[in-house]
């Protein structure tokens, strides 16, 4: 033994013990798979979401100097820096934010006051910083010298043109509502209007213009009617191209000497730079939403392929589970060991899931089902994992990427552990459950259990879910069968193996191969690559992890400080009715303080982090894979008097706007304004919550529905589908064995045959053919072996156009029943008939005609006898003539049954319809049309290529049947009611009224037709070509048995020149075929006979089960008969 | 029962035939309907995938850019998928040997994915130069064509595929008609042919299910499939390559 062997057989028992293990103990290993997940999904809470959030580095204000564009000039602190932080940004953003507030607040003041003085200070500010130069030994350095020039606006941005800035500064601030001109703002009668114009009316989802021109989120801004606090904040901000400290530092303090913030507290010390990513759009989110579909796709139908378990959908589900939280492992160990994975996982993990994910738990899967179900479930599993060693281990994978291939090791890692732990223990207690619901269904009684195991079975059922483990249970089943079953599935899984696992390793190979291509030629890139990995991973750069990514505006969580103001306004609203007091206990006046928090540093963080790429966007220029860098903010703290307030107010605001909270409207004011306000400021966000809430739910439901549409359209097309061979089908169709194990569905293709338009009402087989009925009468002949149909008969009632002539070829299509000459011919004497037909007691009004014609002269029988040992018969006769029609046709002489039923009370005018037959010395077929419109097939019998059909009106239709070519209608020969027709040789008819006829076919060549009968009117009887194109088949009816049964006939069979038929009267009887003898008479039923089956040695068993209800079935009466008839018939 | 009223008039030596000819024409009408339909939906889909390398961050206007390319590129793939998915069933049929190889849907599913995920890769991944792109996504084609297809005939024609839907874009760029942005053999990229061969191989497996798909249902049956098959086969054109870099 090798040592490959050895480890091999070594790692196979490893995985049987761990089958075992798992089978064992199903929750706590599930729980302890989940633990695990969790664990490793932990570091993901740090991931920004959806991978697209911008990402950000400080440095210091002091000594910063933009990093130089090239790479290898950095080593120095290369682990401190991210790779994107090179060259210069875009742009410097530089933004003076300003506080401002009328103070003292006098009560008669308007709320418009609040936000109209202060706003009028930003033209004078904006022309301060507009002028601002930087005078020194070199020379004058003016803002236009620094600042980020900017071109036009996009064109698709009209509407925008004369609030953005063009063709210069890029500097934005409120002013550019008025075009920065302080007479528009005087003129202004409505600066809330003005400044919400360009509001959108929708879901906001990027910034808005309000939010760029005031630099900060609206609902700091403090511009509205509702404002208690009293203080406007907004900014300016300034696009600088070039970071030149000293002009910064001049103009910083400038600013502060002209507008002095005394108790402002911003730090100042550090530059945040921040990194956007590529922007998903929904160009890149098609091919996304592409790919998914697909994968759903692949996962339907990968579920179809699952069999043999309880729940499919279950299953899938856990398999989805398995994959999915396999990749979210992964990506939570590469965050851990400090490989941030750059690619965006929802983009990979389709592609994960398709090449890996699925087919292996459908291994796994197959494996374990394949295993014999005798086992118990503990060791079934146990198996499959044995037999699946070789699977899991060896998972190739096509991989692209160089971090993919990392990240795809990582999640073959995990999904090898989940596929070990999660998945085989979920499909252990699927098959344990199934075993419990459907083997109990599906084992038959006789499947040899003892009586105690149902018991035991049970019990353990109970015991499940308590966990204990479970008993060993073993169902014994005969070895025969059982092996029978197993070998060929076990080859089929092995042939799967070998072709999954070729095709895994093959690519696996070449994936290994075209890494090593690629570090061979690629050596600066992935060498690189390695050695920054190796280092991050190094313990000593643990400390140098890069920066978790915080996205700036979505997760402000990273900073503690931030932290404490997410929601600022929720503090103001509280106070509000402190402040309230207050102010109203203070008297008319009341100063304002202007205060600088930790909440008003950086307080672009709280815009949205589209803010930045959507303003450079108007002027065409992308922040994608670029970054900012953001320079500490300037504060500016204006306070106006109440006299500026008074002198730009606007004339006509005077009119419509309450003053700020009036006295004579303090009370109602207090209580109505704080609920307005406060309503409105949450219900902007509240509005915004519900839409993503409904816009999801919506979402989902529609997701639902679609999957269930989905469902429901593809699962009745699945059916018997002989294309897709997976079909589901239901449990019972399968062919089982005895003990329910089911063979695997790629075996079974059902053949659909369709055609019929309605219900098929009998159906008759031989092997080859297959013929059915529908209830309007269409007879259709199937290939059994191919489903091809070969022959349609349509309703009978197209013979009636036929004319007297009788065309071969065309017959078959235009009345396949075979327009004959006959017809014509026995028109008359059919007439003749109905007219000597008395008046017959009829439950069926339409049918009494047909009776007359039923009878045939017993003389007439005689003679025809006679005459048909004289012709040369071909093989209508049975094995007693020992003809063997295979010679001409194949197996001529058939059995059929037909039965049709008209509920005549009695067969009254037998002797009448002889007549008719008499006229013809061969009692050659009569149709009979009467009836026909409404008579439809009752029975149906084939054998060889000849058709009977029994018609409710107690006619028997007699065709041949070619199998390549269209039969035609032999003959018709009438008989009344006939229940049950079994044909061997003859043909037998049984009918209703417990009457039997006996009929026997011949053949003829039509020359000796001719010759016998001399009436050429009648040769035209059409032969059928495959009878040779002389033969003519001849339906004569032999034998009556007018009452061989006291109630109606409901079984007949025949076999070996007996026939037994079984009626209603609880006894059967045996007759001979030849002389229609009646030779036994059975007794013994205590229920009316549903069944008789005659095997070939002439043993018969009946049985009474379904249809007498009333009586038990008598269980030992059958088979002691058996023997008894088996006696009688030998003797 | 459409075919029963109509086989009375037909001659009669077409016999039990008749029904299955009339229905195999229809099937065959169908499924080029179908093929052609995925054609006209992976192209535009797929050639968004190459668009939107160079798709600005903020378009305004994303939706039009997915029919910016030359309207003519759709159509052209779908009835080059459509020729390409009925021609695969007949040259099996013609060889007298049947495609058995994993017929089934979850495997075409499969072929489908790895074949987008192909194309994800060229669009997406950086290559440090043309030469490794295309030998890398050679492999990967073989590797498609090995595991879903494995038939020599399958690999001769999209071999032939592959050939001349490069020579008929060679043909193309030089009169003209666009153009790529990095031609790096003779006039287009030189990974073209191993994406038209991938895209041959693709829609073959498509084709051959869909043959698969039993002619005995009605038409109103297969119209309902067709619907579905638009939905759910999302498959894949080798032509949409076309539209490439054509701006």
């Amino acid at each position: 033994m090798t040592l490959t062997e050895k480890l091999r057989e070594r790692i196979s028992r490893a995985f049987y013990n761990h089958g075992l293990l798992c089978a064992s103990y199903p929750i706590p290993i599930i729980l302890f798979t989940g633990l695990c997940i969790l664990a490793c999904c932990y570091p993901l809470l740090k991931l920004p979401l959806p991978g697209t959030g911008p990402v950000e580095y400080s440095t210091p204000v002091k000594d910063y100097s933009p990093p130089s564009p090239d790479v290898g000039l950095q080593q120095g602190d290369l682990s401190e820096r991210p790779d994107w932080y090179v060259g210069a940004p875009v742009a410097y953003i530089q933004q003076i934010f300003v506080k401002a507030t009328v103070s003292p607040w006098q009560k008669n003041f308007l709320a418009v006051d609040v936000f109209r003085s202060p706003l009028s200070r930003v033209f004078q500010l904006v022309e301060e910083i507009r002028n601002h130069a930087l005078r020194d030994s070199s020379g004058v350095k003016s803002l236009e010298e620094v600042c980020l020039q900017v071109t036009d606006l996009l064109p698709g941005l009209k509407k925008l043109r004369n609030l953005l800035p063009e063709h210069g500064c890029l500097l934005l601030s409120p002013g550019n509502f008025w075009q920065n001109d302080r007479e528009r703002f005087n003129a202004d009668p409505d600066i809330i209007k003005t400044i919400h114009q360009h509001e959108p009316k929708t879901l906001q989802t990027s910034a808005t213009l309000k939010d760029l021109l005031f630099g900060l989120p609206g609902k700091y801004s403090g511009v509205n009617l509702y404002n208690r606090k009293r203080v406007v904040s907004y900014t300016v901000t300034l696009g600088l191209q070039q970071y030149d400290s000293r002009f910064l530092s001049s103009l910083r303090s400038r600013l502060k000497l002209l507008h002095p913030s005394p108790n402002c507290t911003l730090r100042e010390e550090n530059i945040v730079h921040v990194h956007f990513k590529e922007e998903i759009g929904i160009a890149e989110l098609i091919p996304l939403v592409t790919t998914y579909i697909i994968l759903f796709a692949y996962i339907y139908f990968s579920t179809r392929k699952i069999d043999m378990v309880k729940s499919k959908w279950g299953l899938a589900l856990a398999a989805v589970v398995t994959v999915l939280s396999s990749l979210l492992m992964s990506v939570g160990l590469c965050t851990l060991f400090g490989l941030t994975p750059t690619l965006n996982g929802g983009e990979i993990f389709p592609y994960l899931v398709v090449v890996i994910g699925l087919e292996n738990v459908l291994v796994l899967t197959k494996s374990v089902v394949s295993t014999p179900v005798d086992l118990e479930v503990k060791l079934r599993i146990a198996q499959g994992m044995q037999n699946d060693l070789s699977g899991v281990v060896l998972l190739g994978l096509v991989s692209c990427l160089q971090e993919f291939c990392l990240f795809a090791v990582v999640g073959l890692v995990s999904d090898f552990f989940l596929q070990m732990f999660f998945f085989t223990t979920v499909l252990s207690i699927d098959i344990r459950r199934m075993e419990l619901a459907d083997l109990n269904k599906r084992l038959p009684a006789e499947a040899c259990m003892p009586p105690a195991k149902p018991v035991s079975r049970s019990q353990r059922y109970e015991r499940q879910p308590a966990m204990r483990p479970a008993t060993p249970h073993t169902i014994t089943l005969q070895p025969s069968s059982f092996r029978n079953l197993r070998l060929p599935k076990r080859l089929r899984v092995i042939y799967f193996f070998a072709r999954t696992r070729l095709a895994q390793r093959l690519i696996m190979a070449g994936t290994v191969i075209w890494i090593g291509i690629l570090v061979y030629t690629d050596p600066a890139g992935l060498r690189t690559y390695l050695t920054s990995q190796v280092t991050e991973q190094s313990p000593l750069g643990e400390a140098g992890l890069p920066p978790m990514p915080v996205p700036g505006g979505v997760l402000p969580a990273g900073d503690p400080k931030i932290d404490l103001s997410v929601f600022p306004s929720d503090p103001i609203q509280l106070s509000e009715n402190q402040t309230q007091q207050r102010e109203q206990k203070s008297g008319l006046e009341s100063l304002t303080e202007v205060t600088w928090g930790p909440e008003d540093e950086e307080i672009w963080r709280k815009l949205s982090f589209r803010h930045w790429p959507s303003l450079f966007s108007y002027y065409n220029i992308t922040l994608a894979k670029r970054y900012i860098s953001i320079l500490p903010a300037i504060p500016v703290t204006l306070y106006l008097n109440p006299q500026e307030a008074l002198e730009v107010r606007h004339p006509q605001e005077a009119n419509r706007y309450h003053p700020f909270l009036s006295p004579s409207s303090g009370k109602l004011g207090a209580e109505a304004q704080p609920d307005q306000a406060s309503s409105k400021l949450q219900g902007h966000q509240d509005v915004t919550l519900y839409k993503v809430a409904a816009l999801g739910l919506a979402s989902g439901i529609i997701l639902v529905l679609l999957l269930f549409c989905l469902y429901r359209v593809f699962c009745p097309k699945n059916y018997g589908q002989n294309g897709l061979s997976h079909s589901r089908r239901k449990r019972g169709d399968l062919p089982c064995d005895d003990y329910g194990y089911s063979p695997p569905e790629t075996e079974i293709v059902p053949l659909v045959l369709r055609g019929h338009l309605m219900d098929i009402e009998c159906l008759a087989s031989d092997g080859m053919l297959l013929v059915s009925c529908c209830l309007v009468g269409q007879i259709r002949v199937w290939d059994a072996q191919t489903g091809d149909c070969l022959t349609v008969i349509p309703k009978p009632r197209l013979r009636r156009d036929s004319s007297g002539i009788f065309d071969y070829q065309e017959s078959w299509d235009h009345s396949p029943d075979g327009k004959n000459g006959l017809d014509d011919s026995f028109e008359n004497s059919h007439q003749l008939k109905r007219m000597l037909s008395p008046p017959q007691p009829l439950l069926f009004c339409d049918q009494p005609d047909l009776t007359s014609l039923i009878d045939t002269n017993f003389s007439e029988r005689v003679k025809v006898a006679e005459s048909e040992t004289r012709l040369r018969a071909v093989g209508s006769r049975q094995k007693e003539t020992g003809y063997d029609f295979s010679s001409l046709v194949g197996k001529a002489y058939e059995e059929h049954s037909t039965s049709s039923c008209g509920n005549l009370a009695g067969l009254p005018a037998p002797s009448l319809g002889d007549e008719s037959f008499t006229g013809f010395d061969k009692s050659s077929p009569l149709p009979s049309w009467g009836g026909d419109l409404e008579s439809s097939v009752w029975s149906l019998d084939l054998q060889g290529n000849l058709i009977v059909a029994g018609r409710s009106n107690g006619k028997l239709e007699v065709r041949s049947e070619a199998r390549r070519q269209p039969g035609r209608c032999r003959s018709c020969s009438a008989g009344p009611l006939l229940t049950r027709l079994r044909l061997s040789l003859r043909i037998v008819a049984a009918r209703l009224n417990g009457s039997l006829d006996f009929f026997s076919l011949e053949t003829h060549t039509s020359l000796n037709h001719l010759q016998f009968r001399g009436a050429p009117s009648r040769s035209s009887i059409p032969s059928s070509p495959v009878f040779s194109s002389s033969d003519v088949i001849v339906c004569q009816l032999t034998h009556t048995v007018s009452c061989a049964h006291q109630k109606p006939i409901t079984a007949l069979k025949a076999a070996a020149g007996r026939l037994v038929t079984g009626s209603q009267d609880h006894t059967l009887r045996v007759f001979r075929l030849e002389d229609s003898c009646c030779l036994f008479t059975l007794q013994g039923h205590s229920g009316a006979i549903t069944a008789v089956y005659i095997d070939q040695v002439g043993c018969t068993q009946e049985q009474q089960p379904l249809q007498a209800p009333a009586e038990p079935p008598v269980p030992p009466e059958g088979p002691s008969w058996g023997p008894l008839l088996l006696c009688t018939w030998r003797s | 029962m459409a075919e029963n009223d109509a086989m009375p008039t037909l001659p009669k030596k077409c016999g039990p035939y008749i029904s299955s000819v009339t229905s195999r024409g229809m099937n065959l009408v169908i499924r080029g309907i179908v093929l052609f339909f995925i054609g006209v939906f992976l192209a535009l889909v797929l050639n968004l995938l190459q668009i939107q390398r160079n798709v600005t961050l903020f378009p305004p206007d994303v939706i039009t850019s997915i029919f910016s390319s030359a309207w003519w590129v759709p159509p052209c793939c779908g009835t080059a998928s459509a020729v390409i998915g009925l021609l695969y069933p007949c040259m099996d049929r013609h060889l007298g040997e049947p495609h058995k190889f994993k017929r089934e849907w979850s495997s075409v599913m499969r072929c489908v994915a790895v074949f987008v995920g192909i194309n994800h890769a060229s669009a997406k991944v950086n290559f440090a130069n043309n030469i490794q792109l295309s030998l890398t996504l050679a492999a990967l084609s073989i590797g498609l064509w090995w595991t879903f297809d494995r038939s020599r005939s399958g690999f001769g024609l999209g071999i032939g595929i592959a050939f001349l839907a490069t020579l008929v874009s060679q043909l193309l760029v030089y009169n003209g008609v666009y153009q790529y942005t990095s031609p790096d053999f003779l006039y287009v990229r030189s990974w073209l042919p191993c994406i038209f061969f991938a895209g041959g191989i693709t829609m073959g497996n498509i084709g051959r299910q869909l043959a698969m798909v039993s002619l005995e249902q009605g038409v109103s049956c297969l119209l309902v499939k067709v619907l579905i098959y638009m939905s759910f086969l999302p498959s894949y054109i080798p032509t949409s390559y076309l539209s490439c870099g054509c701006r």
